[in-house]
């Protein structure tokens, strides 16, 4: 099967449906000509005018508010925020508005809209360019939080975002830009709300977002040298979040660690933790552990954010202590 | 620009619709009614003024202080009232009451309590209207206070990149909650002024004289839906009433000041019921009668709003919060 990159995939699934819907546009800080801060747009201006992929100032509230505006009148918008920690400045927009709109009207308004953003650390972003803000959005009733770790999930999950009739905050992370994978070149969608086992096994379970997948994954195959065979479970929508597979994965292994690239706390790994322990307390053979970022700001330098960042040896070192102790 | 003695009737009709509206929604909190009011009283010449010059299609967005905008543009009092009166009934099915109503048959895209957020999203109402190839201009309602937020100068600036067919109009009740707009905007000669920043037009205007509220919709409003960008329009009006009904609004002005603005000089309604005795377009007889009719279709509509349900909790959210895909997040325990 063909390879694209995960740019290439979230491209290639804005080219498809902008070619769908005449109703869908995209509007976003320098997306046209200069094809976006990360080219994920490059080219797009080009194929579809102006109109429908629209340059806007510099504007975090006007994007998202037009986005929303548009949307109410029947356009299905894609507004880009470079960076998601620009979208605490479009946060009123999404928190207030766009997650309310539909239950305020008693059904009568809706809003399709996507806010496309990426997040996450590992370029010496520092500090206001490296954080991962997904549960602030995923703790707001009325939206959804969608964050896909493969070129094969970007693309197909983006489909479904663009269709759904809900705002939908649609997190991608730049360090998996250049990442590749099998993309199909057909029209295919992912369903929003449903888990992925991306690995198989039966000692651990992984439960891992983005960029902690990868290292999940890379984790997987020095934990098999060692007998330890871990299963992971990518969300890959945190909102709504399928449960059902993170718990039935548990009852199987028995043990659970949480992998994600936000502060570790009051975050996804509470939650996950929560659920677990809530509805699947005696399958546990040891304790649920997190692996996260520490509870500081995103550094710039290399060895900091190394430091900061949870990484492959971590998973390594949490599944090996989580075996020993059961 | 003159206007018909038929459509000074109708503006007035609907300013005396508006005033009686509040001032039942009133009583009724009183008694018990749930919620908040931001009573428009006193600002009914600005929507009424403008709304007859409005077509079918256009869309209109307003804020918390939104009753008169919503009624000036053809709202029914029982839908309006249920929803006051959180029953099923209502526009929004009783679960947002007084200051989120949307009724997208008069094409009433909602009002947000959030101060300033209804106009980067009248923005995108008229950027979406536009790309949809319809004629419709978006009337976006505000007070003084938006001024001041980052929300106004994003959702203008996005308007006046694009060229995009806005009204906004400008409610200056001089108050923002309990701060004259002077405070902050004094070195301002009006609020108008702001519109420079953005190259586009600006004007200011007696908010409390219909007359004037009307000439001026009619001349700008078929210039907006030619295609010539958006307008700042501010009408100059005054809040009569507190913050909210729970203010009574003499901490921070004085008795003096709030009595002036209900004399036949200046209030709105005494301003216009003269205007039209004086040029013979209306009669005391048929003032009350108008009286007599909507105080009937008041009762009624409380009527209607105390005999109507409550929406049942398990219907409530089947509209929010992606039902279906999630429904355990529906459970409090």
């Amino acid at each position: 099967m063909r390879e694209l990159t995960y740019r290439e995939a979230v491209r290639e699934a804005l080219r498809e449906e902008l070619q769908r819907d005449n109703d869908v546009f995209l509007l976003g800080e320098d997306i046209g000509v200069f094809g976006g801060s990360y080219k994920v747009t490059l080219g797009l201006v080009k194929e579809f005018g102006t109109e429908r992929v629209l340059d806007t100032p510099l504007s975090e509230v006007g994007i998202v508010g037009a986005a929303i505006g548009a949307a109410l009148v029947g356009m299905r918008p894609v507004a880009e925020i470079m960076y998601i920690d620009f979208s605490t400045l479009a946060s009123d927009m999404m928190i207030n508005i766009a997650a309310k709109a539909r239950f305020m009207s008693g059904g009568k308004l809706t809003v399709p809209m996507v806010m496309r953003t990426q997040g996450g650390g590992g370029v010496s972003a520092g500090p206001q360019h490296s954080q991962s803000l997904e549960t602030m959005f995923a703790h707001i009733p009325g939206l959804i939080v969608v964050q896909p770790s493969t070129p094969y999930d970007a693309k197909g999950l983006l489909k479904s975002s663009i269709r759904n009739d809900n705002p939908v905050v649609f997190i991608e992370h730049k360090g998996l830009y250049s990442t590749k994978g099998n993309v199909p070149e057909d029209d295919y969608v992912i369903p929003l709300g449903k888990a992925d086992i991306k690995r198989s096994g039966n000692d651990v379970t992984i439960v891992a977002l983005q960029r902690s997948v990868v290292y999940a994954q890379e984790a997987a195959k020095k934990l098999a040298e060692d007998g330890i065979d871990v299963e992971i479970i990518d969300p890959m929508t945190i909102k709504p979040l399928d449960k059902e597979t993170i718990i039935k994965s548990v009852q199987k292994t028995g043990r659970l660690l949480i992998v994600y690239e936000a502060a570790k706390t009051y975050g996804f790994g509470a939650e996950i933790a929560a659920i677990v322990a809530d509805e699947a307390l005696f399958y546990l053979d040891a304790p649920i552990k997190r692996v996260a970022a520490l509870d500081v700001p995103i550094p710039f330098g290399k060895h900091l954010e190394d430091f900061v960042l949870p990484n492959a040896s971590d998973i390594v070192t949490v599944c090996k202590q989580l075996m020993d102790r059961s | 620009m003159t206007i018909d003695k038929k459509k000074l009737k109708e503006i007035y009709y609907l300013m005396k619709r508006c005033r009686a509206f509040e001032e039942r929604s009133i009583i009724e909190l009183r008694k018990g009614m749930p919620g908040f009011i931001h009573s428009s009283i006193g600002a009914e010449a600005i929507p009424c003024g403008i709304s007859p010059f409005l077509e079918e299609d256009d869309y209109i967005l307003t804020t918390h202080r939104g009753h008169s905008d919503i009624i000036a543009r053809g709202a029914n009092f029982n839908q309006m009232m249920a929803e006051l009166y959180a029953r099923d009934t209502g526009y929004c099915k009783g679960v947002s009451g007084s200051m989120h109503i949307a009724a997208l048959d008069l094409n009433i895209i909602g009002a947000t309590g959030i101060v300033g957020s209804g106009i980067p999203l009248a923005s995108g109402v008229a950027l979406g209207s536009k790309m949809k190839k319809s004629n419709a201009i978006t009337v976006c309602y505000f007070g003084d206070g938006s001024t001041c937020t980052g929300a106004f100068h994003e959702g203008l600036t996005f308007a006046a990149a694009f060229d995009l067919p806005v009204l906004f109009v400008l409610v200056n009740n001089q108050y923002e909650e309990s701060t004259h707009w002077t405070y902050w905007g004094g070195k301002l000669k009006n609020l108008a002024e702001r519109a420079k920043a953005y190259g586009i037009e600006g004007l200011s205007i007696d908010g409390n004289n219909a007359v004037e509220v009307a000439e001026t919709a009619k001349k700008i409003v078929p210039k907006i839906r030619s295609g010539k960008g958006p307008i700042l329009l501010e009408c100059m009006t005054y809040r009569i009433h507190g913050h909210h009904m729970g203010d009574p609004g003499t901490e921070y002005r004085n008795k003096e000041e709030v009595k002036l603005w209900q004399t036949k000089e200046k209030e709105p309604i005494k301003r216009m019921f003269q205007y039209l005795i004086d040029h013979k377009i209306l009669t005391e007889a048929e003032d009350k009668k108008i009286d007599a009719q909507l105080e009937k279709e008041l009762d009624e509509a409380v009527q209607f709003s105390l005999s109507s349900k409550e929406i049942e909790p398990s219907d409530a959210f089947n509209d929010s919060v992606c039902k279906g895909l999630n429904d355990f997040m529906l459970s409090k325990i």
